[in-house]
């Protein structure tokens, strides 16, 4: 494709430069032929010497692969190459010999991966993984390394680096982690970065420091970065370009202003339609229809032509190339001119805004005082010596018909509430009061009957699903488990359910494997929903599905809610999420709950710092404010919870903190209105100007 | 790690008490005991001297007196006198203990080593010849008997080539030497390793090949490392760690098959040692021998709870 990317080739002329790589119509199958996987679809692109792009798509759209067949990181076979160049100064790095490349690999070419815990080798030292790469590209003696290693230590933010040489990867937290596995890449002084979803598995505030960090090393050493990421909201922020990808084919490339202001392929539309934002109004979410798609066809054919609302015969037919639609932006659709005029978003749609539930007063579920506490035990006799204070000293109500959101970042208790809650976890301390029932020292039996009443909806509908049973199974287990109705009553129920969910009733004898990320979380909500529950903890219920996916699965909550008259506990950490989906919001720090309110007030009018933080630290789909908005970046990580610090939980890494703060607990105080209803914080220092 | 060590050793009391029971109980269910074994058609005795000689033995006590008296000698680290020859129980098992670790210690350390190395070349050419070939060779290796395996070298290498001697642990004869020894050890300790090089490979190719899936491996090479370095230090280190669960399994069967190889091969360890001892109904060997082998074994998985700790740092007792 010869008219890929225009900015890029501006750039490099006016420079008067080759680009630092072009990357040429680029295709990778995975498979034998005839049962192939087409991961790669003919996809081009250039990055200018200095320059940052992003490349966004959800799972399976390639754009790892992609990046991975450059750095020769792909095993082959069964992965191949089946076209394309991809030239790095001149030279064709899907040509050259593997022992070229691997002189490129790491030295002028460097990658930071997602998940930093997995990413590096937790037997050896981390100096050891990160001078390996100098000795090998630079010869370097073992101190020159060590000394190079130490600076770029100190320049990602790691304090005693020289002590922490010597230490294992499991020894620090996973932001730190990041920030070394950042190191690692940098040592070589590449000439690009290839950051592959390097946020995705860090929480919001961490996220925020490392956007920070990658962003400004990118200023200080001058190299051009490729950020790899599912999240358009993130990218916004920092970089100069985007392409979207879709189903292994570049759909859509633009500068990132141009990107938002102007998107042009109904996919790139469809995307941004589908993330709540922080700033509009409570308006419904609009999912993209239908699935991820299936790239076992070859591509010969619009891949988003299945969900797209105004696919015609041809984009069956035929597949699209990038078009230049203005100078730098390009888009592949064939009726990208004709769809031009029309609104972003369907008028049909904005108008049914989110209706709130009946007004909501008397408490289904009173939870005070609750402790969860983990013993840690040692020495010969393991004695009992300290405690994981997962969860230390929560109160809230959830009244009944409403959604109260717990918000907090991972390791600050949320999970084991819901689960303390649900009798999964056995309360330290506190009451439960469900229904006006204590059942906090409830016996299995009566935890039982508890169950009918509430159920939970699991994070990871990959895992929390029995692989070996059929999903109509799955979903009938618990009818069976408590008895309820006869046989056919109960298969009469499943198919009930399966409508409820929208799942086609032929997906009943099917097995989960069978499923796509979507479908097995209507799965799990079925399943929930079985017993007719009163009352749904939801755990991070999408956290674990593709953005476009999401939508679907929190319209659906949304829905049921209203049609069944539910009650949601709904656990996350996705702040604009839980803005679009909840009444109140409670949000957690190391065990205990800092700010209660309505949605409307925690997230308009937030008076701990903490959730000060946190909202600042939510990355917004637009590329304007990300240069504007003042973001509050905190200072190091959540603290061990079998060591909490003294008075509030949060004063070490509060800009606020004084004196007090480090001695005395604060107690919650009411900020509330009575237009607002009750607003609670947790803070010595809320409502001082 | 020291208090984890005194709790396990601690914990090694009342599962050595228990093994003491249980072993004096078998040795005492058997049927006969070790003054009829001595007695033979040729040599009728009377009953009056059978009595006798039990009395010495202090066979005719009742069990618990018996037992009682044997943990009373092992408590002062006496493990009494054979019925047979009168020799300290301990002096016995101090002179063949040597052998028998001899042959364990090399055929182990020989299977670890070949069996790992040929897993992980299995691993680094998955479904190619080499993996098929390796993976055959390790479903007839892990199907093969230790016993069997034994008297097929003993055929092809003593009897039909004759290239190695087929019993004992040196030349009749001949004054004793170092290589003499090795080449008597060659064919029992094959015919332990062999068994045991198979099971190794298998778990060290599963292991390699959850390895290569790793994403730090996937970073290795992202630094553009030598593919030696890779397999070896990124690789290599952390798919030994699950071997080396295996490895400590490997020894409680190890002494069984060591009972049997050196049978076969007359190898005067502990093993012949105990199979004399069941023929003539020797029951203070029996005993001596069941218990130094649960201690050795006791230790050995201490051992590998600590090996853990070496190599994966993640792991620490506390």
């Amino acid at each position: 494709m010869m008219h890929a990317d225009t900015l890029a080739r501006d750039k490099v002329e006016a420079a008067g430069q080759r680009p630092l790589l072009d990357v040429q119509g680029l295709s990778v199958a995975f498979g034998p032929e005839g049962r192939a996987v087409y991961a790669v679809n003919d996809v081009s692109f250039q990055l200018a010497e200095g320059e940052s792009l992003a490349i966004v798509g959800e799972s399976g759209s390639g754009k790892s692969v992609t990046m991975q067949t450059l750095m020769g990181l792909i095993r082959k076979p069964p992965g191949r190459v089946t076209s394309g160049r991809a030239l790095f100064r001149g030279r064709d790095l899907l040509a050259m010999p593997d022992s070229e490349l691997r002189q490129i690999c790491g030295r002028d070419i460097a990658m930071i991966f997602q998940d930093p815990m997995s990413s590096l080798n937790p037997v050896l030292t981390i100096g050891l993984q990160l001078t390996e790469a100098l000795r090998e590209h630079q010869g370097l003696s073992e101190r020159e390394a060590e000394r190079q290693a130490l600076d770029m230590l100190d320049l990602v933010g790691i304090a005693n680096a020289a002590q922490r040489m010597q230490a294992f990867p499991h020894q620090f937290s996973g932001g730190q982690l990041q920030r070394i596995g950042i190191a690692m890449a940098l040592v070589c002084k590449p000439s690009i970065l290839i950051a592959d979803e390097p946020t995705t598995a860090l929480d919001v505030t961490i996220q925020a420091q490392i956007v920070e960090l990658v962003a400004r090393l990118q200023k200080e050493l001058g190299m051009a970065i490729i950020w790899i990421s599912h999240d358009l909201s993130l990218v916004a922020g920092f970089v100069e370009r985007v392409a979207v990808m879709y189903a292994g084919s570049l759909v859509e490339t633009a500068p990132v202003e141009r990107l938002f202001a102007a998107p042009t392929h109904p996919y790139t539309i469809g995307l941004l339609n589908s993330i709540p934002s922080l700033t509009a109004a409570n308006t419904r979410l609009v999912p993209i229809k239908g699935a991820p798609p299936n790239v076992t066809l070859p591509p010969t054919f619009c891949a988003f032509a299945p969900r797209c609302d105004h696919a015609v015969a041809r984009c069956r037919e035929a597949k699209p190339v990038l078009e230049p639609v203005v100078s730098g932006h390009a888009a592949a659709c064939w009726r990208w001119r004709e769809l031009q005029g029309l609104p972003r978003t369907p008028e049909a749609v904005m108008a049914t805004a989110r209706a709130s539930g009946a007004a909501p007063n008397e408490p289904l579920l009173t939870v005070s005082g609750l402790k969860v506490h983990f013993p840690i035990r040692r020495g010969v006799l393991r004695r009992q010596v300290g405690a994981v204070r997962a969860v230390d000293g929560v109160s809230f109500e959830v009244l009944r018909g409403e959604t109260l959101a717990l918000v907090g970042e991972s390791g600050c208790g949320k999970s084991t509430t819901g689960r303390a809650v649900l009798g999964l976890e056995r309360p330290s301390e506190g009451e439960i009061l469900f229904e006006g029932k204590d059942y906090a020292e409830a016996t299995a039996e009566r935890l039982k009957e508890r169950r009918r009443d509430m159920q939970m909806v699991f994070q990871n509908p990959f895992a929390s699903l029995n692989p070996r049973m059929t999903v109509g199974r799955i979903i009938g287990e618990g009818l069976r488990a408590q008895k309820i109705g006869t046989r056919t009553s109960r298969e009469a129920r499943v198919s009930d359910l399966l409508a409820l969910v929208g799942l086609r009733e032929a997906l009943r004898d099917r097995y989960p494997f069978e499923l796509s990320g979507g479908q097995r979380q209507r799965v799990g909500i079925a399943r929930a929903l079985a017993g007719s529950p009163k009352f749904i903890i939801a755990d991070e219920p999408i956290s674990a599905l593709d953005v476009s996916i999401q939508a679907q699965i929190v319209n659906l909550l949304d829905d049921l809610k209203t049609r069944l008259g539910l009650t949601y506990l709904f656990i996350g950490h996705d702040l604009s999420m839980i803005r679009y989906l909840s009444d109140r919001v409670a949000v957690m720090y190391l065990g205990r709950i800092v700010e209660t309110g309505s949605t409307a007030a925690v997230f308009g009018t937030p008076l701990h710092p903490y959730t000060r933080a946190l909202l600042s630290a939510i990355p917004v789909p637009d590329p304007k404010a990300g240069g504007t908005r003042r973001r509050i970046v905190l200072g190091g990580g959540v603290p061990d919870p079998s060591k909490p610090p003294s008075g509030c939980h949060f004063h070490p890494r509060c800009p606020k903190a004084t004196e007090i703060c480090a001695k005395v607990a604060p107690e919650p105080r009411d900020f509330g209105s009575s237009a607002s209803g009750q607003h609670l914080v947790t803070c010595h220092h809320a409502g001082e100007v | 790690m020291l208090s984890y060590l005194l709790r396990k050793l601690l914990l090694g009391v009342p599962v050595l008490f228990g093994v003491t029971i249980i072993v004096f109980a078998i040795a005492h269910a058997m049927p006969g005991d070790a003054v009829l074994a001595m007695i033979t058609a040729e040599a009728p005795s009377s009953e009056e001297l059978i009595a006798m000689r039990r009395g010495e033995l202090g066979l005719d006590q009742p069990l618990y007196i018996q037992y009682l008296n044997w943990i009373g000698q092992i408590l002062h680290g006496n493990l009494g006198r054979s019925f047979v020859n009168g020799r300290s129980v301990a002096a016995i098992i101090g002179e063949r203990l040597p052998m028998t670790l001899e042959l364990m210690g090399v055929a182990l350390l020989a299977a670890f080593v070949i069996g790992t190395t040929l897993g992980v070349i299995s691993a680094l050419r998955q479904y190619r010849l080499t993996d098929y070939s390796l993976t055959l060779g390790g479903f007839v290796g892990v199907s093969i008997p230790d016993f069997f395996m034994g008297l097929l070298l003993v055929y092809v290498f003593a009897l039909e080539l004759r290239w190695l001697p087929s019993s004992g642990i040196s030349t009749a004869g001949d004054s004793f030497s170092l290589a003499d020894n090795l080449r008597h050890l060659i064919l029992p300790a094959a015919a332990l390793a062999l068994f045991r090089a198979a099971i190794f490979m298998r778990y060290a190719r599963a292991g390699m090949l959850e390895v290569l899936n790793q994403s730090y491996m996937r970073t290795a090479r992202a630094k553009g490392l030598k593919p030696s370095t890779i397999v070896l230090r990124h690789g290599l280190r952390n798919a030994l760690i699950p071997l080396v669960t295996v490895f400590g399994l490997a020894l409680p069967t190890l002494f069984g098959g060591s009972v049997v190889i050196e049978t076969i091969f007359q190898w005067p360890g502990i093993g012949l040692m105990f199979i004399d001892a069941v023929v003539n109904r020797d029951s203070p060997v029996i005993m001596g021998y069941v218990l130094i082998t649960a201690i050795i074994v006791m230790l050995a998985n201490l051992a590998t709870d600590l090996a853990y700790s070496v190599l994966d740092p993640r792991v620490s007792y506390d």
